[in-house]
């Protein structure tokens, strides 16, 4: 449908003298972009100097159609973001139809999980792209992949091998793993043991933490906490270097760092965090970046926020790279060896091939500052170190071409 | 002013200056990223003879075209400080917009061009008069800055927008944009006006750019055996006037690679300290100097035999180099 519109970039280059501004271009084509989400409850965090995140995702998605904007000024490529939040009870199949009819095929699911497969498994779904920055979940890099779905968003099979490797790094390897019992948290524990498996750690113990939540805010709070927390972590005594706590549902993880039965540090969801993204960050010409979401956004920049710029980005690039804004051509491009999209983390980020992951280093933050970057040193991998976080071409079921 | 100048020189033990060294010996200004402050170099013994005190997060610097002064971004601080290089003192600041990080002089020594990170624009200064001409709107995050021999035309390069912006010197227009690979960094002009040579850091390249067609004759790619390709970031460059050889200083690489800028092959890459962003030649082009980030030095390279010669010690995290000759 695009086709009469193709025209190569190195040709428009070539041919044009573009004036920031006026680029009116009739050479030119719009991309629209739909921003799709469900309005829910925000996340209460534990800490109070935690603030509660207002409009996760969408305000990376606005800088990143900005900053696609101003280079598609050049090229005469009109990029327009499409922002759609849909009630808690919507139809989101409906909402995604109604955008396909009007002509939009490139969306940003900022969305749960049962969401998002909805949206995969919807046949009319088939010819457009479809980016997930939020869902950590593994089966969808290992048994349920879609062609028309990239993930920017980490998986926890990263995250997890992230931290291990920075232990491994350490020689912390005797490690005691705490997690809560949602499903979440079960399958990020999977996750982390599968990891100190595969980089040779030892799982000393492993408990879930079964006691009620605590309130966030009560007087003298703290009373039961210093109580409970030496219980809950008391099984392994001291016989262990690191505690890995998973908590993804802020109900107990902050609590842990002090509070821990033996002098231990404290790793997972909570203590030392394996994240794409956080404030902390400011190495690799991120300061401007950082700056950038600040003024537009009011607050700092979340991983979903950073999930979302990543794949509007890598929409720009593709567009750019290849003149077209065809779905077909861009996922070709995405999915080839010539994309590279700049994220700020020092090196070149693509996406895998089989199961159409976002390949990235992974920040280690406890917070107040970056402690290390994964790939750590000597983890080595014959494609590229970064495809030792996650799971490998081999360990997949999933072979999209 | 006068006073100051007398106990600087006075402190430093430099007061017979005129005496003690030939009329030709240069000096070496490196700016400490994290330090906060320009160590100034003796080209002749190769010592560090001062360490100043400067604004925070002193990256880019040029040095005026009389010698007088060198200009300093100071990228936390939002604008460009002058250093008197005689007195060693800072003696005004110029408007450069927020987060200054690379700049570059007209040919003529009248305007100063500032590339500015945080808003997208290449500021234009009136060194004479201190104050800001225009300010032109360029892509994401600006960053590299060239200017042609004869002054006509500037180049930007805007590390997320991925390209280099040809801008007429006069108009103050963009009259092309040239895509290169990710995040490029660098603009050097060739002696001869004739090419633009932009260094593109996660891309791992080099464009050659016809400065009259625009398009790209010749992009360079790097290979560093043993090197995993991702540590290969290019960022400064520098050719010889003559346009025998380039130099580009490949960032984690820890090494500088040597170019025939005739052919366009890369004769050799040579082992400097680790982290290396900038160069500058000496004024004879004998001699190569980069400033290697992460080891907190810079490395002098013989530029005929193409061998790394010495270490010198600098300030935290040295970033820009500039000489007087």
């Amino acid at each position: 449908m695009f086709s009469r519109f193709f025209v190569t970039a190195g040709l428009i280059l070539a041919t044009l003298a573009v004036p920031l501004g006026t680029a009116s271009a009739a050479e030119g084509f719009d991309v629209p972009i739909v921003f799709l989400s469900r309005a829910e409850e925000p996340r209460l965090p534990l800490s109070f100097i935690d603030p509660v995140v207002e409009d996760p995702g969408v305000w990376g998605a606005r800088l990143a159609i900005k900053d696609n904007q101003t280079t598609g000024s050049f090229l005469g490529h009109r990029y327009e973001l499409i922002e759609d939040v849909v009630s808690a009870e919507a139809d989101i199949a409906a909402a995604f139809a109604e955008h396909a009819a009007a002509g939009r095929h490139i969306f940003i699911a900022d969305l749960r999980r049962d969401d998002l497969l909805t949206l995969a498994r919807l046949p009319e779904s088939a010819g457009s792209l479809i980016f997930n920055g939020r869902i950590g979940d593994d089966d969808l890099r290992v048994e349920t992949c879609f062609p028309q779905v990239f993930h920017t968003a980490l998986s926890r099979a990263m995250r997890a091998d992230a931290l291990l490797q920075f232990l491994v790094w350490k020689k912390w390897t005797d490690v005691f793993l705490l997690a809560g019992s949602t499903e979440e948290d079960k399958a990020y524990a999977a996750a982390l043991r599968r990891s100190i498996k595969k980089f040779g750690a030892d799982l000393v113990a492993e408990e879930s933490y079964a006691y009620d939540p605590i309130a966030r805010r009560t007087d003298s709070g703290h009373i039961q906490v210093q109580r409970q927390m030496p219980l809950a972590t008391q099984g392994a005594g001291d016989d262990y270097d690191v505690l890995l706590a998973v908590d993804e549902n802020e109900i107990f993880g902050e609590y842990l760092p002090y509070n821990t039965y033996a002098p231990r540090p404290v790793a997972g969801t909570h203590g030392l965090v394996p994240t794409s993204w956080h404030r902390v960050q400011e190495q690799w010409g991120s300061t401007q970046f950082q700056r950038r979401f600040t003024k537009i956004a009011g607050r700092w920049m979340e991983e979903r926020d950073y999930g979302a710029w990543l794949a509007i980005r890598a929409v720009g690039e593709a567009v750019t790279r290849t003149g077209s804004p065809d779905t077909g051509v861009l996922r070709d491009y995405l999915r080839g060896p010539d994309f590279a999209l700049s994220g700020f983390k020092g090196l070149g980020l693509s996406f895998r091939p089989w199961n159409q992951q976002m390949r990235q280093p992974v920040l280690l933050v406890n917070k107040r500052v970056l402690v290390s970057v994964s790939p750590q040193p000597g983890f080595l991998h014959q494609r590229t170190t970064l495809d030792s976080l996650g799971y490998d071409q081999p360990e997949t079921d999933c072979a999209l071409e | 002013m006068q006073c100051g100048l007398r106990r600087t020189l006075t402190a430093l033990g430099l007061a017979a200056v005129p005496f003690a060294f030939p009329v030709e010996a240069m000096t070496i200004y490196v700016s400490n990223e994290k330090g906060n402050s320009i160590t100034v170099i003796d080209g002749d013994s190769m010592e560090v003879t001062a360490t100043i005190d400067v604004g925070n997060r002193p990256r880019g610097i040029a040095l005026s075209k009389d010698h007088r002064f060198l200009y300093i971004c100071a990228s936390d601080d939002d604008h460009i400080e002058v250093l008197d290089t005689e007195s060693l003192e800072l003696v005004g600041t110029l408007p450069s917009g927020p987060d200054p990080e690379l700049m570059i002089i007209s040919p003529d020594g009248k305007r100063l061009y500032v590339a500015n990170e945080d808003d997208n624009q290449v500021t234009v200064i009136d060194l004479e008069s201190g104050t800001q001409l225009t300010e032109i709107p360029v892509g994401v995050e600006p960053e590299g800055m060239g200017v042609s021999p004869d002054g006509k035309t500037i180049v930007n390069t805007s590390e997320t927008t991925n390209m280099a912006h040809f801008i007429d010197a006069e108009t103050f227009q963009i009259t092309g944009n040239v895509l290169v690979d990710q995040r490029p960094r660098f603009a050097e002009f060739t002696a001869d006006g004739e090419e633009v040579w932009v260094s593109s850091e996660i891309g791992g390249t080099v464009s050659v750019i016809d400065a009259k067609t625009l398009e790209i004759k010749k992009k360079i790619s790097f290979s560093v055996p043993g090197l995993q390709p991702e540590a290969i970031q290019p960022v400064g460059v520098r050719i010889l006037k003559d346009r025998s050889k380039a130099f580009v200083a490949l960032g984690p690489a820890n090494r500088v690679a040597i170019i025939d800028a005739q052919s366009y092959e890369v004769e050799d890459y040579v082992l400097v300290g680790q982290r290396v962003w900038q160069l500058a030649l000496s004024p004879d082009e004998k001699q190569l100097f980069s400033s290697n980030g992460v080891s907190n030095d810079i490395s002098l390279i013989d530029v005929k035999r193409g061998k790394a010669r010495k270490s010198i010690p600098t300030g935290s995290y040295p970033w820009g180099i500039a000489i007087k000759p």
